[in-house]
C-alpha cells in the first residue's frame, strides 16, 4: 500500500514540472534559450486560480493557465527573436515580471497580495493534468521524432541557415516553439494551483521551472528521458512530504530543513553528473 | 566601452529602460484605478521626503551595491550569477556568527567581514566549480543553491544560533565592538558607514577589472573565450574564480545587515536583494562604478514602494518588482530602442553591446 501511495504521490507532483521541462524542450530544441519557466509558470498558477475562480470550471482555467503562460513567452519571443535580446538575461526578467506581477494583480482581483481565494473543491482537478502531462511526452516524442514539423524544429536548433536555405523561416519556427514552451509551462502552472493545491500562493512555483530545466538538460533535451528525470523529482518530493516528523535515527524526527532541500540538491546532482554528457542544440541561445 | 558613442549609447539605454519601466508601472496603476501621478508622488515622497526616508534609500541602496557588483563582476567573465540571494544569506549567517566571539575592538568588524566574504565565496565556489569542471550552467546552479541557503540558515539559526530571548527566527545579538556605525542625521534609518565600504568596493572592481592583468583575463574570457584560450588564458579557471569572488561580495551584504543595521542574523531579512542587484547590475551595464548609481535609483524606487501598500487602496509594494522586470526586459535588448526608432536591428555598435552586456 506505501508502495503504491508513494508511486501515486510520485506521479501527481512530478506533473507541473513534467509540463513545464515538455514546454522547455519545445523552446530550447529551436534555439531559444528559455530560463523564464519559473516566470511562465508562476503567472500561469495565477491565470488558472483566477479563470477558475471566475468561471467554476477548471478547464476554462486550465486554458486561462495556458494564455497567462503564453502571454509571457510572447514577450519572451519577440525579445529574443525578433529583438536579438541576451535569451538569459530576458529568461530572467520574465521571471522577476511574473513574480512581481502576481502579487499586484492578486491585490488588483482579490484585495489581498499573498494568495487567491481557495478554489472550491468541486472546481478543482484530479488526475486531468497528469493524464495531459503524459499524453504530451507521447506527442512531443511523436513529434520529434516522425513529423516534417518535429523535423523544423530540431533543424531550426541545430543548423538554423540548413533550415533557411531549405526555404523555411527559422524565426517563425522559433516563435511557435516558444509560443508552445508557455503555453506549456502554464498548464504545469496551472496544475500546482487548480490541482496539487487548492489556490495560487505567492512564489507557489518554487524553483520548478528551473528544476525543470535541470531535468531537460539531464534528459539530454529528448521527451522521454526528461520525464524520467522529472519522475526523479516527483519522488524526492513525495519522499519529502512523507518524510516529514518521520524519525530516521535518534530521537529526533529528520529537521525538516533538511528534507525541504532534497530536490534541490538531487537536481545539482544530477547537473553535476550528467552535464557534460548531455549537448545542447548546436545553436542553442545564438540568434 | 572606450568608444564615446558607445558610452552615450549604453547611458541612454539604460535611461531610457528606467523611464519604461517607471511609466508601465504607472500604466498598471493607472488601470488597477490610481491617479498616477498621485502614485508617482508617493514613490518620490517615500525616497526623498525627510531625512529618515533619504536615511532609508540609502540603506538599501547598500546591499544593492554589492549584489549589483557580485552580478556585474561575474558578468565580466560571461557568467550570470542569479545565485547572489543564497551567497548574501551565507554571508551574514556567518558574519553574526563571527560576532559572538570576543575580540578586541577594529579587528572585530574586519574578522566578521571576512568570515563574510568566506561564507558567499564558498556559495560562489560551488556553481563556479560545477560550471568549469562538470559544464554545469551557472544559472540554473546558483537558483537551485538560493534554496539550499535558505534552508540551511533556518537550520543553524533555529538549532545553533537562535536568540535565546526572542520568539522571532533571529541569532544572538553580535558584540557591540562589531557594530559599524550608523549616521545621526538618518533620524533612526539603519544608514551608516556601511554605505562608503559598499562604495570603496565598487572602485576596488572597478580598479581591478580595468587596471590589472587578472582583470584583462577576466575581461578576455568574457568577450571571447574561445580567443582567450588560445592566447593561454584558462577559461574553465577564471571561472571558477570570478563566481568565487562574485559570491564574496555578496557575501558582503553582511557589512550593511548585520554589523550596521540588525546586529544580528534574521530569518528571511533580505527584500531580495540578489534579484534586484541583478536590474541593478543590468541598468549600470555591469560597470561597476555605474552600479553605485543604479543601485540608488533601484534602493529609491523599493523605498518609495513600501509606502504603496499604506497610501494606497489597490496596489502594493510588489509594483517594484514589476518595474524592475520590465528594466530588465528593456535592457536586455539593445535592439529595442532601434526598432521603436524604425532604425536597423544589425547596427555594429548596438550589436557588440548585446553580446558583451552579460
Amino acid at each position: 500500500m506505501l508502495i503504491l501511495a508513494m508511486i501515486a504521490a510520485t506521479l501527481r507532483v512530478s506533473t507541473p514540472v513534467l509540463l513545464a521541462a515538455l514546454g522547455g524542450i519545445a523552446s530550447e530544441r529551436s534555439g531559444v534559450v528559455n530560463i523564464g519557466l519559473e516566470g511562465m509558470m508562476l503567472l500561469g498558477a495565477f491565470g488558472a486560480a483566477a479563470g477558475t475562480l471566475a468561471t467554476g470550471s477548471p478547464y476554462i482555467g486550465l486554458a486561462c493557465g495556458a494564455g497567462a503562460g503564453l502571454l509571457l513567452a510572447a514577450v519572451h519571443a519577440f525579445l529574443c527573436i525578433n529583438l536579438s535580446a541576451n535569451q538569459v538575461v530576458a529568461g530572467m526578467g520574465i521571471n522577476l515580471l511574473a513574480y512581481g506581477l502576481t502579487p499586484v494583480l492578486c491585490k488588483i482581483l482579490y484585495e489581498v497580495t499573498s494568495s487567491t481565494p481557495a478554489v472550491p473543491l468541486e472546481s478543482r482537478l484530479q488526475n486531468a493534468p497528469l493524464y495531459l502531462a503524459w499524453a504530451m511526452t507521447v506527442l512531443a516524442w511523436c513529434v520529434l521524432r516522425f513529423t516534417k514539423a518535429g523535423l523544423w524544429l530540431a533543424a531550426s536548433g541545430e543548423s538554423p541557415e540548413a533550415l533557411e536555405t531549405a526555404g523555411i523561416r527559422v524565426s517563425r519556427v522559433r516563435w511557435i516553439s516558444v509560443l508552445v514552451s508557455g503555453a506549456l509551462a502554464g498548464l504545469g502552472g496551472a496544475a500546482l494551483s487548480i490541482c496539487l493545491s487548492s489556490s495560487f500562493s505567492r512564489g507557489i512555483t518554487a524553483g520548478r521551472g528551473f528544476i525543470a530545466l535541470a531535468a531537460l538538460i539531464a534528459g539530454s533535451w529528448k521527451p522521454i528521458p526528461t520525464a524520467v528525470a522529472c519522475l526523479v523529482f516527483g519522488f524526492t518530493e513525495a519522499l519529502q512530504m512523507r518524510l516529514q516528523g518521520v524519525v530516521l535515527w535518534g530521537d529526533k524526527p529528520v529537521p525538516v530543513q533538511f528534507i525541504q532541500i532534497l530536490p534541490y540538491v538531487i537536481a545539482i546532482l544530477l547537473l553535476a553528473g550528467l552535464g557534460k554528457k548531455s549537448a545542447p542544440p548546436e545553436a542553442l541561445g545564438k540568434s | 566601452m572606450s568608444h564615446p558613442r558607445s558610452n552615450w549609447l549604453m547611458l541612454a539605454t539604460s535611461v531610457a529602460a528606467l523611464v519604461t519601466g517607471l511609466l508601465l508601472g504607472l500604466c498598471i496603476a493607472w488601470i488597477a484605478g490610481e491617479n498616477p501621478v498621485r502614485v508617482g508622488g508617493i514613490l518620490f515622497k517615500g525616497a526623498f521626503g525627510s531625512s529618515y526616508d533619504f536615511g532609508m534609500t540609502l540603506f538599501y541602496a547598500t546591499p544593492l551595491i554589492l549584489t549589483g557588483l557580485a552580478v556585474a563582476v561575474a558578468a565580466h567573465a560571461g557568467l550570470f550569477n542569479v545565485g547572489a540571494e543564497g551567497q548574501l544569506t551565507l554571508g551574514c549567517l556567518a558574519a553574526a556568527a563571527a560576532g559572538t566571539i570576543p575580540l578586541p575592538p577594529l579587528v572585530a568588524p574586519l574578522v566578521a567581514g571576512a568570515a563574510a566574504f568566506g561564507a558567499g565565496a564558498v556559495w560562489g565556489f560551488v556553481p563556479g566549480y560545477l560550471k568549469s569542471r562538470r559544464g554545469a550552467h551557472e544559472v540554473i546552479t546558483t537558483i537551485l543553491l538560493n534554496f539550499i541557503a535558505s534552508a540551511m540558515a533556518s537550520y543553524t539559526v533555529l538549532h545553533w544560533l537562535q536568540n535565546p530571548d526572542s520568539q522571532n527566527p533571529e541569532s544572538a545579538p553580535i558584540l557591540p565592538q562589531f557594530r559599524i556605525p550608523l549616521f545621526p542625521w538618518a533620524d533612526g534609518a539603519p544608514a551608516g558607514w556601511a554605505i562608503v565600504l559598499a562604495v570603496m568596493t565598487a572602485l576596488c572592481c572597478w580598479f581591478a577589472l580595468r587596471r590589472t592583468n587578472a582583470g584583462y583575463e577576466v575581461r578576455a574570457v568574457g568577450g571571447n573565450p574561445e580567443a582567450s584560450r588560445l592566447a593561454g588564458i584558462s577559461p574553465a579557471s577564471i571561472h571558477l574564480k570570478v563566481m568565487t569572488v562574485s559570491g564574496g561580495i555578496a557575501g558582503l551584504v553582511a557589512l550593511a545587515e548585520v554589523l550596521g543595521n540588525a546586529g544580528k542574523y534574521r530569518v528571511g531579512f533580505s527584500a531580495d536583494y540578489g534579484f534586484t542587484g541583478i536590474a541593478v547590475a543590468l541598468l549600470a551595464r555591469n560597470n561597476p562604478l555605474a552600479v553605485i548609481p543604479a543601485a540608488f535609483a533601484f534602493a529609491a524606487l523599493h523605498k518609495g514602494a513600501t509606502e504603496l501598500d499604506i497610501e494606497t487602496e489597490h496596489i502594493t509594494r510588489e509594483l517594484a518588482a514589476v518595474l524592475q522586470g520590465v528594466i530588465i526586459l528593456a535592457a536586455s535588448a539593445p535592439g529595442l530602442w532601434h526598432w521603436f526608432a524604425r532604425r536597423h536591428v544589425s547596427d555594429p555598435v548596438v550589436a557588440k553591446e548585446g553580446n558583451t552586456a552579460c
